[in-house]
């Protein structure tokens, strides 16, 4: 394709090539990726072919070089941009292409029914069956579940444990049942932007008539999206972390069973990263009795990436050998840890993964295990109703 | 001039900015200025830009109102077409001599109104110096219209009179000239000044492009020099300001940063300081005056280092100019088109770029006649040839007392550190004065 | 002025600045039919030698009484015409301008637009022309001395060429010691001399000079009054004990320097976090002491990292602080030196080593072994007892994680935290990034939007010592000027107060910023100090008898403004 328009409209004349994005870049280190380079490329070649660069796929968007960049260039928007033209051109891994399907057809992307949606409101105990609000008529605090919390049975019990607390604390809160469909997070960050397009026409006037002035996540995913790239004016919009760090200090949530574990926090991109919510996650960590938090070094800021988002759920990547999950995980385990807290669904699902396969959910020679869970359901642990 | 006896006045030999900056802030603060000015005008390589960086200002603009008051100033004796001869010491002071060289007009009578340049046999056949030799003038001529003072000069290597002895039959400039200013028995006069303070502000030469031949310049006509694009680009320049070689407008410009500079081998391993800047401003000039141009430029590293500059580049670049880092080893034909030849350090390979136009950012280097003005006044060299102040803490002190630097002779620099310095040698020379005037 | 107004009309070209996007001829062609205007013409450069005599001889051969010329702002060149008309006899208030380049040529892109739009903005202000009065220039008297603020290498030398030339100076220094940042540098670029051995004797000039009168652990508190007439309110003492409280100077040098970029805004390079990653100053103590040992170990690896807090959006921080690439040089090379088998590398976008001997420096280091590499560092994380410099080196077009002992970042200068404050007091206006502004980037570097107030050093944007040292000296220089002359001019274009008309309700009294008004208990009526009025016209709007108006745009002409741009 000709290098020209892309990079009038991307505006990167502005880089200074100097190296701060593929010098961040999580993937960078592990596939031929070099976003730089692509960038000098755009800048220097009038022409560039985009098929021949099947590391394009590889990218997380974790922004670590857009949030770096001191030009404020924006590498990463360049990557979503030459997606979008293999998109385009029909040029993409079978698996992304099932998923955007899925997205499509059934308003998620793990390839099941849309009438499957709300099954996880059962975690098979009849007792325990949660009674939500449909968001249709009317409530004050939407709850966005997510396609992986209501699916994936591993991420079922965070929107069980999140329905629990609202309810707990007393919210007016209410979901959108069946007819939530994907935020298209990862969908716009595939290339697909006549999809991703719809969903923010579609989603954005469903938000809007429910008439809520709240509306929170389980997934910093949806977070980012629904936060800064929809335009959802009138809705303050939240991760799950910031609405139970904040009904906590409000004396909302009875958190009195001790969950006596020492426990080490993985900063999500999209939530730390992105949108700077580094310290509510703790303060709800802090506020579970029992609970000894450790930090390992690469955080906040400088969370390495579990390489979950930017599509890269249904796509394994160029290097399928050393995934970045491997290493984050046995920084999780240097820190004496027992619990290694997340806060998203993806890193939930890759960083557990990979505890598995690196055998750390195995005593080790001190006896110590280390264990994946996310923040909520330590706080159902710790939950009295 | 007569000077009032007790107060002590100060000599500045250059009026290029910093000379004229200095000299009217101490004209402004009551004392006498005997501003010494070699060429026929005042205004020095500043008159011969264009626009100046950061904002865009013309340099006319911003140049011509002080020129005017250099000229008009009730405390300042001008004294162009004049060079210092000798200069002593005499007590406290300093006993100067100052040639004025003959320009062959009277310049009480002259009137600036340019009949004589129009009849002028040689009309059309000098190379301008002050257009850096992209145009042509006439034998009698003023550098560029807003000259001061506007009064006309008769070049002793190009009259056909003051050369050869004889111009036809007879002189025309002189038959053409309403006022009978031109005077072909004038001598040069002898004027003997006595002043408290000296401050040397003689600013710098380019480098001859021609040390480095692997870029083809003289051999190409469309390779050109920093300043010889300022000439084109101005709107008092040949082509009124319009970016053309033989009426055809570019489409590939390359620029090249550091010819000459950083340079061992051009015995110029200084950096030039105000060329980065420049070439950027080049860039956008030209992205203005040729919308659809491809523009690249050459470099090693981007030196925007100044108050504005570095906002200015970034503005620069989302104009569309390409910034490739690499120092270009050679420029060749091919066809009817140059090829620049280098390798793009961030790509990692060696590349071949076609233009049709290239800028070549020349080394700034002292004044050809640096080490003679050294002598004439004590002055120290530094190793790159430009005069050395005292030290650090006191730049543009001299070993002499009362003798002080100013501007581009004590090493490149652009107009805002010009203007300072200026007015830094200014008040060393009023504190110098203001002594003197109170023993 | 009974008879009929004779107006010369000049429209300037600019070069190309006007004449590119206005047709300059057209609009002196119309100039030239409006009434009273008896000769309109256009120019090239009105500025200009030549521009400005052709006004002189028409005001000669016209009887011209009054000047109109259409070119730039009057913020560059009014002084210039209004000299010009007066070196030909004509009263220099009897000239206005039509700013028919920033507020026209500049602006638009449609010629024909943009010139009827000149056309209009020449017939309003031939209409003002038409009815400008004459006005009279005042001058004031200027009190011998200065107050310098700051007490760093500007400040002192600034003092220094003030007090030589036998002025009182003032230098009110915040610290308790005066030589600012430069006293906290080990060795300075390129000669690398000591700095204690080249600050000492400055210091003991200042200290001895029997002109200059230092206040250490003082602030400027307050500052009234105008050019040559100020009145600096200091709190704290001066070196014999007197708090002096009200100082009388005729001229202000701000030389208060800057701040040092805090590193923690920079989470990712975790400064804060690991003792290992020090800034460049912190660098300095250390080489200052000899010790470069970090947790009792001496470095196998020393980093350099360039930028940190500038040419950078993400903390605000757009512009390059000039000194960091030489001075990151030098303490690279001064590190070479201490710790010979240690490796040192710095880490670089654009190595900007471009002042006198910089370049060569440069190359020594390179010479004595410092390796350069060129890619901006992302993060920094641990490894063990050592830190890991995460990073892609752009020339080799890959990423690297480099690892080191000690990290030096290479920290940029900032506006002080508290310019604010002084902006406010001393109304001096302040760029976007933050550190004051001079009146003009290129030829006006160190004077400020208010008259008298110089400016001197870093507190103006980063620069060096040599540098520093010629700016002091220029505003020196600069405040020479009105004290060597004795005496300053005062605008003309005040504001006057009508007795008749004025009912004393003391509403003028209340809006001025300047205190030019104030009520005459006897006579019960406003009366405007010319000397004090700056001529903002709020007065004027505020009267609610009308009873003010502003001298040079009194109601009569801002109408006949409005009348020709009406139609």
């Amino acid at each position: 394709m000709k290098t020209g328009p892309m990079t009038e409209q991307l505006e990167l004349f502005g880089c200074i090539q100097c190296g701060k994005c593929t010098g961040g870049c999580p993937v960078a280190r592990k596939t031929v990726l070099n976003i730089r380079s692509m960038i000098y490329h755009m800048l220097v070649e009038p022409e560039l072919d985009v098929s021949a660069h099947e590391e394009l796929w590889d990218c997380t968007c974790c922004f670590n070089c857009v949030e770096r960049c001191p030009k404020d260039v924006r590498p990463a928007e360049l990557i979503i941009e030459l997606r979008g033209q293999l998109v385009e051109s029909g040029r993409i891994p079978e698996t992304i292409g099932t998923a955007l399907m899925g997205v499509f057809r059934q308003g998620n992307p793990t390839g099941m029914a849309r009438e499957d949606r709300t099954a996880w409101v059962n975690d098979g105990n009849p007792d325990s069956r949660i009674e939500i609000k449909a968001a249709q008529e009317g409530c004050e605090l939407l709850y966005f579940v997510c396609c992986t919390a209501a699916y994936d049975l591993r991420v079922q019990p965070v929107a069980r444990a999140l329905a629990r607390a609202f309810q707990a604390a007393g919210l007016d809160f209410g979901t959108l049942g069946t007819e939530e469909s994907c935020c298209g997070s990862g969908v716009r960050r595939l290339g697909e932007k006549g999809l991703f397009e719809m969903l923010v026409e579609e989603n954005g006037e469903m938000f809007r008539s429910v008439g809520a002035s709240r509306l929170v996540t389980t997934s910093p995913h949806c977070f980012n999206t629904f936060k800064n790239e929809y335009g959802l004016d009138g809705i303050e919009v939240l991760h799950y972390t910031q609405l139970i760090a904040e009904l906590i200090e409000q004396g909302r949530l009875n958190l009195s069973n001790e969950v006596n574990k020492k426990v080490t926090y993985h900063d999500p991109c999209f939530l730390g990263k992105q949108n700077h919510v580094f310290d509510e996650p703790r303060a709800i960590l802090k506020a579970i009795p029992g609970v000894e938090l450790v930090e390992m070094d690469r955080n906040r800021e400088r969370s390495l990436c579990c390489e979950g988002g930017g599509g890269r759920m249904w796509a394994e990547g160029t290097n399928l050998e050393e995934r970045l999950a491997f290493q984050r995980v046995q920084e999780a385990a240097e820190t004496g840890a027992e619990i290694l807290a997340v806060a998203c669904p993806f890193c939930l699902l890759t960083l557990e993964d990979a505890v598995k396969v690196q055998g750390l959910d195995e005593a080790d020679q001190d006896g110590r295990t280390l264990q994946v869970m996310d923040i909520m359901e330590l706080v159902n642990l710790a939950l009295v109703d | 001039m007569e000077m009032e006896r007790n107060k002590p006045a100060a000599l500045i030999i250059g009026a290029g900015i910093s000379g004229i900056q200095a000299a009217l802030d101490i004209a402004d603060a009551g004392y006498q200025v005997h501003l010494v000015e070699r060429e026929p005008s005042v205004g020095g390589h500043m008159a011969q830009l264009d626009k100046t960086f950061p904002t865009l200002d013309c340099s006319s603009c911003i140049l011509t109102p002080k020129m005017v008051d250099v000229g008009n100033h009730p405390n300042i004796d001008l004294m162009t077409y004049s060079e210092v001869v000798s200069v002593e010491r005499a007590g406290e002071a300093f006993r100067v001599r100052v040639c004025k060289k003959p320009r062959y007009v009277d310049i009480d009578t002259c009137t600036g109104c340019g009949s004589c340049a129009e009849a002028c046999r040689m009309k059309g056949r000098v190379v301008s110096r002050f257009d850096e030799g992209i145009a042509k003038r006439s034998a009698i001529y003023v550098p560029f219209p807003q000259a001061v003072p506007l009064k006309y000069t008769v070049d002793p290597t190009a009259c056909l009179y003051l050369t050869l002895g004889k111009c036809g039959k007879t002189f025309l400039c002189k038959d053409a000239c309403p006022a009978g200013a031109i005077d072909f028995e004038q001598q040069e006069e002898f004027v003997d000044l006595e002043v408290g303070a000296i401050i040397v502000a003689t600013g710098y030469d380019l480098i001859d492009p021609r040390t480095k031949p692997e870029f083809g310049y003289g051999v190409y006509p469309r390779v050109m020099t920093g300043l010889e694009f300022e000439r084109l680009s101005s709107a008092s320049g040949p082509t009124r300001g319009e970016i053309a070689i033989d009426g055809k407008k570019p489409k590939e410009v390359v620029f090249i940063q550091c010819v000459g500079s950083r340079d061992p081998h051009t015995g110029v391993p200084y950096c030039s300081r105000f060329c980065c800047m420049y070439t950027a401003k080049h860039a956008h000039l030209v992205r203005d005056k040729v919308p659809d141009a491809n523009i690249t430029i050459f470099y090693m590293d981007v030196r925007a280092f100044g108050k504005g500059y570095e906002e200015f580049y970034d503005r620069v670049k989302h104009e569309r100019v390409v910034y490739r880092r690499g120092e270009p080893s050679e420029i060749y034909r091919q066809g009817d088109k140059l090829v620049v030849l280098a390798e793009d350090t961030l790509l990692g390979e060696p590349i071949e770029v076609e233009a049709d136009l290239v800028v070549l950012a020349t080394a700034v280097v002292p004044r050809a006649d640096a080490q003679e003005t050294g002598a004439l006044l004590g002055l120290e060299h530094s190793p790159d040839g430009f005069f050395q102040g005292a030290h650090k803490f006191r730049p543009l002190d001299t070993p002499m007392e009362g003798v002080f630097l100013a501007g581009c002779c004590e090493g490149p620099k652009d107009i805002p550190d010009t203007v300072a310095q200026g007015k830094a040698a200014a008040a060393s020379a009023l504190r110098v004065l203001a002594q003197q005037e109170r023993e | 002025m009974e008879s009929q107004p004779r107006i010369g009309v000049y429209v300037c070209h600019c070069g190309t600045n006007i004449a590119a996007n206005v047709t300059v001829e057209q609009v002196a062609e119309y100039a030239a039919t409006l009434p009273n205007v008896a000769v309109a013409r256009d120019y090239l450069y009105m500025c200009s030698d030549p521009g400005q005599e052709m006004i002189q001889r028409d005001i000669e051969e016209y009887g011209l009484t009054r000047v109109v010329v259409a070119s730039c702002s009057p913020r560059m060149h009014e002084p210039t015409f209004r000299g010009a008309a007066q070196q030909a006899g004509l009263n220099p208030y009897l000239v206005e301008m039509a700013n028919i380049r920033e507020q026209c040529s500049w602006v638009h892109t449609d010629r024909e637009q943009a010139t009827e739009k000149a056309k209009s903005l020449v017939a309003s202000v031939v209409g003002k022309a038409a009815r400008l009065k004459p006005l009279e220039e005042r001058e004031v008297g200027v009190t011998p001395g200065a107050v310098v603020i700051g007490g760093g290498v500007a400040g002192m030398v600034a003092a220094l060429d003030l007090a030589g030339a036998g002025f009182p100076v003032y230098l009110v220094e915040k610290s308790d010691h005066l030589g600012g940042r430069v006293a906290e540098l080990n060795r300075v670029f390129p000669a690398l001399e000591s700095t204690p051995e080249l600050l000492e004797p400055l210091i003991e000039q200042i200290q001895t000079h029997s002109n200059i009168t230092v206040f250490l652990n003082a602030q400027v508190a307050d500052v009234e009054g105008f050019v040559g007439n100020f009145e600096v309110t200091v709190s704290g003492q001066d070196s014999n004990g007197l708090e002096q409280s009200a100082l009388r100077v005729g001229a202000i040098i701000i030389a208060t320097g800057y701040d040092v970029f805090d590193p923690h805004r920079k989470p990712e390079l975790g400064y804060g976090q690991y003792p290992h990653v020090i800034t460049s100053l912190e660098m300095e103590q250390k080489l200052v002491e000899g010790d470069l040992t970090v947790n009792g170990r001496s470095p196998r690896s020393v980093a350099f990292i360039q930028c940190v807090g500038s040419r950078d959006e993400q903390v605000g921080n757009p512009y390059c602080s000039r000194v960091c690439c030489m001075y990151t040089s030098k303490q690279s090379r001064l590190a070479r030196e201490l710790l010979p088998e240690a490796d040192v590398t710095v880490f670089y976008i654009d190595v900007r080593t471009f002042g006198k001997g910089a370049e060569e420096f440069y190359d020594e280091a390179r010479l004595k072994g410092v390796r350069y590499r060129r890619g901006n560092v992302s993060e920094i994380i641990r490894r063990g007892d050592r830190v890991v410099l995460v990073a892609e080196d752009t020339l080799l077009g890959r990423p690297i994680e480099f690892e080191a002992d000690l990290v030096v970042l290479a920290v940029g200068m900032e506006p002080r935290f508290d310019a604010g404050t002084l902006s406010n007091m001393l109304k001096v206006a302040r760029s976007s990034d933050g550190f004051f502004m001079e009146l003009h980037p290129k030829l006006r570097p160190v004077d400020t939007t208010v008259d008298g107030v110089f400016l001197a050093g870093c507190c103006q944007g980063p620069k060096d010592i040599p540098d520093t040292v010629a700016q002091a000296k220029a505003a020196a220089s600069s405040a020479l000027i009105p004290l060597l002359k004795g005496t300053v001019p005062v605008i003309s274009e005040t504001a006057v107060v009508d007795p008749e008309w004025c009912a004393g309700c003391g509403m003028c009294v209340d809006v001025c910023p300047f205190g030019a008004p104030a009520l005459d208990s006897v006579r019960g009526v406003s009366q405007i100090n010319a000397v004090l009025c700056k001529g903002c016209g709020a007065c004027a709007v505020a009267c609610p008898s009308k009873a003010i108006y502003l001298q040079h745009f009194t109601p009569e002409q801002i109408l006949a403004q409005v009348d020709a741009l009406m139609g």
